[in-house]
């Protein structure tokens, strides 16, 4: 009641044109304002620009040197597509995405359902399971790189079972490899994606289901699977954006997406055109190909994973 | 919203309701599901361990008994790192960069949680849309253009400011207050205005000390992004002296490490120092990182 009556005191149309004009409360713009500035300046205006590049022949000039630009249609788009280079990259990105985004979905979905049951010593598990997700990449490359070394450890307690060449230098394991340990390093997050979507499940689908006699695996097949179907599509769209982002790992992991560019990502290849190369106009079309290329995968799997 | 962690205890839906008779395999199966979960966390902490001793020994010994060493443990990797790259220089910038996000993200993103949850303003539908739409935008069309801009319009390359700018709004963290915002009752705030308080005036007084844990969840998630961020900080400075930790450890894998005599002793004894800070404040802070809260402000 006193809160009609609050309102009403604020809403006089006649006497506070500003209201009618502005809304209640008009301040709102005001503390709004700032976080609209800057998705105008660090989000809209490059986001336009990028796909202005692409269209351009541009190119790094002097500071304050006025320089012509001229419009060249789809020139940038048609070296971009030709280079065989490019193609090698969004090929290695397929086969990343093809490894990664179901090992991720899978562990994360089973270890998610194990953790969600009282068990000792959760805190633990909680810890390790998230621990590769909150250090930096930098830092587990490290390490990642020592353990997979061709005089590495693995290959040691492998012995004769050793890959030649050894992981990181074989052009066929290189980018396996990687998309293990993206899955390694972003499980954390995705493990609570899927707690937070198991605690929705109703309680009284479990217990009929046990009632009819249904295994644990029948329980979590045509339970819990079907349950937590939009938590799967985020976590699928969100891991595939992760990937296609792939660039600290195959910079240092492989030395540049070694051997022989068989483990360049595409954000990689963007850096060594656009900015190593002083090729902008290149690596914008590439980021705008990629950028199609991820909403289209991304749709495709929308579809495919919330088909009834 | 309920804000279950994972050490909150839910009831077990199938052993708990399963009648006596079948509790023995339950036990059984629990126990087993218990040292399948153990022996994978282990696995999964094994490359820590490994980072942490490879940083203590003076030769890097990759045999089998190699990583559970039982003597000479020494310090060298970690003197060896410091006078390749500066420690203390790259930590600071390290906080500074960090320090400036988590500043931005939290003012900036209070602010507009505020208003979407709260106030009714004209347009409130449109820049939440905005927001939406802002989350779906991938960094790696934005990496050539913000590039151009910052370094090359602006020049801001090697300065703090060009380093922090496209961190220091951060759409989860509005997600995250909004949230927080909108369950706090209307009343409230109404009750406030009729006192005379101003917008300002009742966001820090009223508002914010009952989102404090709203506050520490961003402030953690914010942490971890810049501290651990390697791509834009490398793009964009070019001296060693204004390099974040990240970048300046990275530039010391990928050229230096060749002439050093135990290479992976010091490349591990800095990524030790790089991951202790994130690590610590996990631990710390593990009881934050929840679920609901990470959900929340990715689902919104």
């Amino acid at each position: 009641m006193s809160v009609r009556l609050t309102r009403g005191t604020h809403q006089h149309p006649g006497r506070r044109p500003v209201t009618a004009l502005l809304g209640r409360h008009p301040v709102g713009l005001a503390l709004i304002a700032p976080y609209a500035a800057f998705i105008v300046l660090v989000f809209a205006y490059p986001l336009g620009f990028a796909v202005w590049i692409s269209f351009h022949d541009y190119f790094f000039a002097a500071p304050g040197a006025q320089v012509d630009r001229p419009f060249v249609g789809l020139e940038n788009y048609r070296a971009v597509i030709g280079d065989p280079g490019v193609r090698q990259a969004f090929g290695n990105i397929l086969v990343f995405l093809l490894i990664n985004v179901p090992l991720t979905a899978v562990l994360a979905l089973t270890l998610a359902v194990a953790l969600n049951r009282s068990i000792r010593g959760r805190t633990f598990l909680r810890v390790a399971y998230y621990v590769p997700y909150v250090t930096a990449s930098v830092a587990v490359v490290g390490v990642w790189l020592f353990l997979f070394s061709s005089d590495g450890l693995v290959n040691r307690v492998l012995g004769p079972l050793a890959p030649d060449p050894s992981w990181l230098v074989n052009e066929t394991l290189a980018m396996p490899l990687i998309a293990v340990f993206v899955a390694w390093k972003q499980l954390g997050f995705f493990i609570l994606l899927y707690l937070a979507a198991l605690q929705t499940v109703p309680k009284e689908l479990y217990e009929s289901a046990a009632v009819d006699g249904a295994t644990a695996w029948q329980r979590f097949r045509s339970v819990t699977v079907p349950a937590v179907r939009p938590a799967t599509t985020l976590v699928v769209i969100l891991a595939t954006i992760t990937g296609a982002n792939l660039f600290t790992e195959p910079y240092l992991l492989t030395g540049g997406g070694g051997p022989n560019g068989a483990s360049t990502s595409p954000v990689l290849l963007m850096y060594q055109r656009g900015i190593e190369q002083g090729a902008p106009d290149v690596a914008a079309a590439i980021g705008v190909l990629l950028v199609v290329g991820v909403v289209t995968v991304s749709m495709i799997n929308r579809r495919l994973l919330e088909r009834p | 919203m309920s804000t279950s962690t994972l050490g909150t205890p839910t009831p077990t839906p199938g052993v708990a309701c399963a009648p006596a008779a079948r509790r023995r395999p339950g036990t059984l199966r629990r126990m087993l599901r218990t040292t399948a979960l153990v022996a994978f966390a282990l696995a999964f902490l094994f490359p820590f361990y490994y980072m942490f001793i490879g940083s203590l020994q003076a030769e890097p010994d990759t045999s089998p008994a190699g990583a559970f060493p039982t003597g000479g443990l020494t310090l060298d990797n970690y003197r060896e790192i410091n006078t390749e790259i500066n420690l203390l220089r790259s930590l600071l910038n390290s906080g500074i960069f960090t320090g400036g996000a988590i500043l931005g993200t939290v003012v900036f993103g209070v602010l507009a949680g505020y208003a979407l949850a709260q106030l009714s303003f004209r347009g409130r539908g449109a820049l939440f849309g905005l927001v939406l739409l802002v989350q779906v935008v991938p960094f790696q069309l934005l990496l050539i253009p913000l590039y151009v801009l910052i370094v090359r319009g602006y020049g801001l390359a090697d300065s703090y400011l060009g380093m922090i700018l496209p961190f220091a709004i951060n759409t989860t963290a509005v997600f995250v207050f909004r949230q927080f915002f909108l369950q706090l009752p209307a009343d409230l705030f109404a009750a406030a205005r009729v006192d005379g308080a101003s917008e300002l005036r009742i966001l820090w007084s009223v508002a914010l000390p009952l989102v404090r844990p709203a506050l520490l969840t961003v402030v953690l998630l914010t942490f971890i992004g810049p501290w651990n961020e390697f791509l834009w900080p490398f793009l964009i400075t070019k001296q060693t002296d204004m390099q974040p930790l990240a970048v300046s450890l990275a530039n010391y894998l990928s050229n230096v490490a060749a002439r050093a005599a135990n290479p992976y002793g010091a490349i591990l004894a800095g990524a030790c120092v790089l991951a202790a800070p994130a690590v610590a404040l996990f631990i710390a802070f593990q009881k934050h990182f929840t679920s609901t809260n990470i959900g929340s402000g990715v689902k919104g």
